[in-house]
């Protein structure tokens, strides 16, 4: 008898059973070939728009100004996340699916292979004839004799071979399935490996100008981003001196004047408790300490200037970062001095490594090396906003609300300066000098933990993605026949040779007279 | 101090030489033409006029690759470096690639009947590197100072002349395959078929485009991950998806559907051959639009 109780959870049972069928029907939709097909081809589709549109990771400035020039139409597309494509939802869903089709296909096929590797090759099928490489023998020599040289030939061949009673049969290329496997996890690794790496990983950028040093902690960058796992206490704590900034420009080739050949930068660096290390930092040559690389992103001048106050009291001193404007580095610099008695003044200064004046009475430079290095000054008297609490960017000026006193239309000549000058200031604010010239360097100090992971699962995919597609795989069996043998060969996959290995094993077995 | 010697005038005669190799392709692509015209309307007497108009194309093709090949060298020489910094030299020297590996393989494998295509493509390369990718040598930046140039970079352009095989290959198949064709009464289309039928058979020409997208395909594979050091070195991160690395991306993930598609029931065949395809026109894409038009790191167009 069948209790009441029974019968209801019998119900319950096959509700679940149902519920349990609908999700394995899921699972075998979402790893079957068919699906990692279409979804590769969406990933590769889903990838486009990100070469379209700016990328916020990639191109922050390029997404502002998509703002400014396109507001609404920008406020759409962000909507859709098209300026964060390759963290979106529908980019990082098709991915998550793609790599649970691909644990879900490839674990089942490892335990397969493992079978496989371990059982004997399969015996001669019922009808070989249906085989794509076929072949009967006709043979007077005797069984043995004949399934003898059959197994000799294909161990020659590097086959693994069985011989079971009138029959040969025969594998090899198990590895072509060994390296398709090692390639599919190993994209695993690949993903795997870049999502950690970047969550315990950090970027930061410094500008450093000869003479100065760093020392490796959160207040020294002047930008700074960690990944979501990153700890400040993880910062190797290092020092480092730029001693020197070299730049070799072109001088000699007349289609080539003045273009950078090399780039390079002095530095002295210790490691808490290390020896002191001197080398040199070039593009495509960082600086490798542990737990950091210090890349070269860009250089350029950094005059040193002094202004004083008319009583002589020194109002600011020292070297300013002047950043190019061209290639012949016209350096645009800005100097603020809210503490200058009697009044608070900014500059606006221009840098001509080797000044010409054109012919509208403006200057440029012509060439990147301090050749005939000028500094032109335009001076604005007013509030400089400092004291608002505002941050203010240092490389900008803003100029709204303050009264202009040299350059431009203010009736005062802007100031002109070489190196060693000193010149007043007109209104009586005092007088500034050009000391000196030095070069700035700005570095990025970056560290990934997971790179070396990513390169060793990617050397992996390489190496079972080069085996895969190039080590066929193939079956061949050998069976007696009412008045001969019969051969016949299967391949996993298109294999032209197939044909003329069953021609080779017959030959083999049966060589022709006069042979 | 660095010093590097541009030879200008080593630089104009390598123009001279690319013009030349120019000229004879043109004569040996109005060859292959003619013999492929041969073949459709049925004329000439038999097999061995076309044959031996066929030798003669080969040997214009071949003696084309040699002048072709020495104005690859002297660009090279003219700016002490590898002739690949900038498109024009990426366009010379992958349809020098090109032209090599195709020659290469003409003798193993039965692929000569797409001559006249892998001909036209070159002069098509030549000529728009020359009239509009053409720049004066020089220098090479310093982000590009590496021997990751000459790695990278080699194994790329490798990488895209056997997906160019292969894309033509696939042309191939598509049309000796196509049923509209196969039904035409079009006396276009008859002759059309006729050439068709001069090709090797459908087997053969899925086959061999499955071997040449195979070697791309890890190649191109090689490229990306090479790319990636690369990039470590001089952009400071191994991936950023820079509009060059997400071209490189989607042409390696397209290429893997591929090779799913060969291995996936109902999407072998005429499937695979347009994903080959699509997989191809990418490549190309990745070369001229995405370097000239899109915004990015790699900006060494040269233009
Ligand atoms: C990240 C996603 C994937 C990529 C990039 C990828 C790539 C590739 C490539 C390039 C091949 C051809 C080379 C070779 O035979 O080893 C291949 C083969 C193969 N893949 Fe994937 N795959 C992915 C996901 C999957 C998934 C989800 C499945 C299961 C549904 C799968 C099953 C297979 C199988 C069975 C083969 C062998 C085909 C043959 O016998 O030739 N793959 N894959």
């Amino acid at each position: 008898m069948v209790s009441d109780a029974e019968v209801a959870s019998q119900t319950v049972n096959s509700a679940e059973l149902g519920l349990a069928g609908w999700m394995r029907w899921i699972w075998r939709s979402l790893t079957s070939m068919k699906t990692a097909l279409i979804l590769l081809l969406l990933l590769a589709a889903a990838a486009i728009p990100g070469s379209v549109y700016p990328q916020r990771s990639a191109d922050p400035n390029g997404v502002a100004s998509y703002y400014k020039n396109n507001p609404e139409l920008a406020k759409v597309l962000d909507w859709f996340q098209l300026f964060d494509v390759y963290g979106s939802i529908w980019f990082s869903a098709i991915y998550i699916l793609l790599f649970t089709s691909l644990i879900g296909c490839v674990v089942p096929r490892t335990r397969v292979h493992w079978l496989a590797m371990l059982a004997e090759p399969v015996d001669a099928p019922a009808r070989m004839q249906r085989f794509p490489a076929y072949a009967k023998v006709t043979a007077q020599t005797s069984e043995p004799a004949v399934l003898d040289r059959a197994e000799a030939h294909l161990r020659k061949g590097r086959y693994r071979v069985v011989r079971r009673k009138g029959s040969v049969s025969a594998e090899r290329g198990y590895i072509r399935e060994t390296g398709n496997l090692i390639f599919h996890f190993s994209l695993i690794g690949v993903l795997v490996a870049a999502g950690l790496g970047g969550g315990f990983s950090y970027n930061g950028q410094r500008v450093l100008v000869e003479g100065e040093v760093f020392v490796n902690n959160l207040a020294s960058y002047d930008s700074f981003s960690p990944g979501v796992f990153f700890d400040e206490n993880n910062l190797q704590p290092f020092w480092m001196a730029l001693d020197k900034f070299e730049v070799d420009f072109d001088l000699q080739n007349t289609t080539n004047i003045g273009t950078p050949l090399d780039f390079r930068a002095f530095v002295t660096s210790k490691l808490a408790g290390g020896e002191k290390r001197e080398s040199v930092i070039r593009v495509n040559e960082p600086l490798e300490v542990p737990g950091a690389h210090v890349y070269l992103t860009g250089n350029g001048y950094a005059p040193v200037l002094t202004f004083k106050d008319p009583d002589g009291q020194i109002a600011f001193s020292g070297p300013v970062i002047f950043l190019p404007q061209d290639a012949n580095y016209t350096s645009l610099g800005v100097i603020k001095l809210p503490d200058a008695k009697p009044n608070q003044y900014g500059v606006l200064a221009f840098f001509y490594p080797t000044k010409e004046q054109l012919e509208t009475g403006a200057f440029t430079s012509i060439y990147p090396d301090p050749v005939d290095p000028m500094l032109s000054m335009n001076l604005y008297v007013g509030n400089l906003g400092l004291d608002g609490g505002v941050p203010r960017n240092v490389f900008s000026l803003d100029t709204h609300g303050l009264e202009q006193v040299a350059g431009g239309k203010s009736g005062t000549k802007a100031l002109m300066l070489k190196i060693g000058e000193t010149k007043q200031l007109p209104g009586d604010l005092g007088s500034v000098t050009f000391n000196g010239l030095k070069r700035f360097a700005s570095l990025d100090l970056a560290y990934n933990p997971g790179q070396v992971w990513v390169l060793v699962f990617a050397i992996l995919a390489f190496i079972g993605l080069a085996i895969s597609l190039s080590v066929p795989r193939r079956r061949i069996w050998v069976r007696k026949f009412e008045s001969g043998f019969e051969v016949a060969a299967l391949a996993r996959n298109d294999d032209p040779r197939l044909e003329d290995i069953v021609a080779n094993l017959v030959e083999a077995i049966a060589p022709k007279k006069g042979n | 101090m660095t010093d590097v010697k541009l030879d200008l005038e080593l630089a104009q005669q390598s123009l001279v030489f690319i013009f030349a190799s120019m000229v004879v392709y043109t004569v040996s692509f109005l060859i292959f033409a003619w013999h492929l015209t041969n073949i459709a309307s049925n004329k000439g007497s038999g097999a061995v006029i076309s044959t031996k108009l066929e030798n003669i194309g080969f040997a214009l093709f071949g003696f084309g690759a040699l002048i072709h090949g020495a104005g690859v060298v002297m660009r090279g020489i003219a700016a002490s470096r590898v002739p690949w910094a900038n498109m024009y030299e990426f366009s010379i020297s992958g349809a020098f690639v090109l032209v090599a590996i195709y020659l290469a393989f003409y003798r193993l494998r039965d692929i000569r009947i797409i001559a006249a295509f892998v001909n036209g493509f070159v002069l098509l390369i030549l000529g728009a590197a020359t009239t509009y990718f053409y720049v004066q040598v020089k220098t090479l930046m310093p982000a590009l100072q590496s021997y990751w140039l000459v790695i990278h970079v080699t194994v790329a352009v490798l990488a895209t002349a056997f997906f160019n095989i292969a894309a033509a290959l696939s042309v191939a198949y598509l049309l000796r395959t196509s049923p509209r064709i196969a039904s035409s009464t079009k006396k276009f289309v008859v002759g059309a078929r006729r050439v068709l039928e001069f090709f090797p058979a459908e087997k053969t020409l899925e086959r061999l485009q499955v071997r040449f997208n195979a070697v791309g395909l890890i190649l191109w594979t090689f490229t990306l991950a090479a790319g990636a050091i690369w990039a470590e070195r001089a952009w400071h991160r191994y991936w950023g998806w820079d509009t060059k690395e997400v071209w490189t991306f989607i042409i390696w993930v397209l290429y893997a559907g591929y090779f799913h598609a060969t291995a996936t029931r109902g999407w072998t065949g005429r499937r695979a051959a347009w994903l080959s395809l699509i997989g191809f026109t990418s490549v190309l894409f990745n070369f001229t639009i995405v370097n000239l038009f899109f915004k990015g790191l790699h900006v060494y167009s040269g233009l």
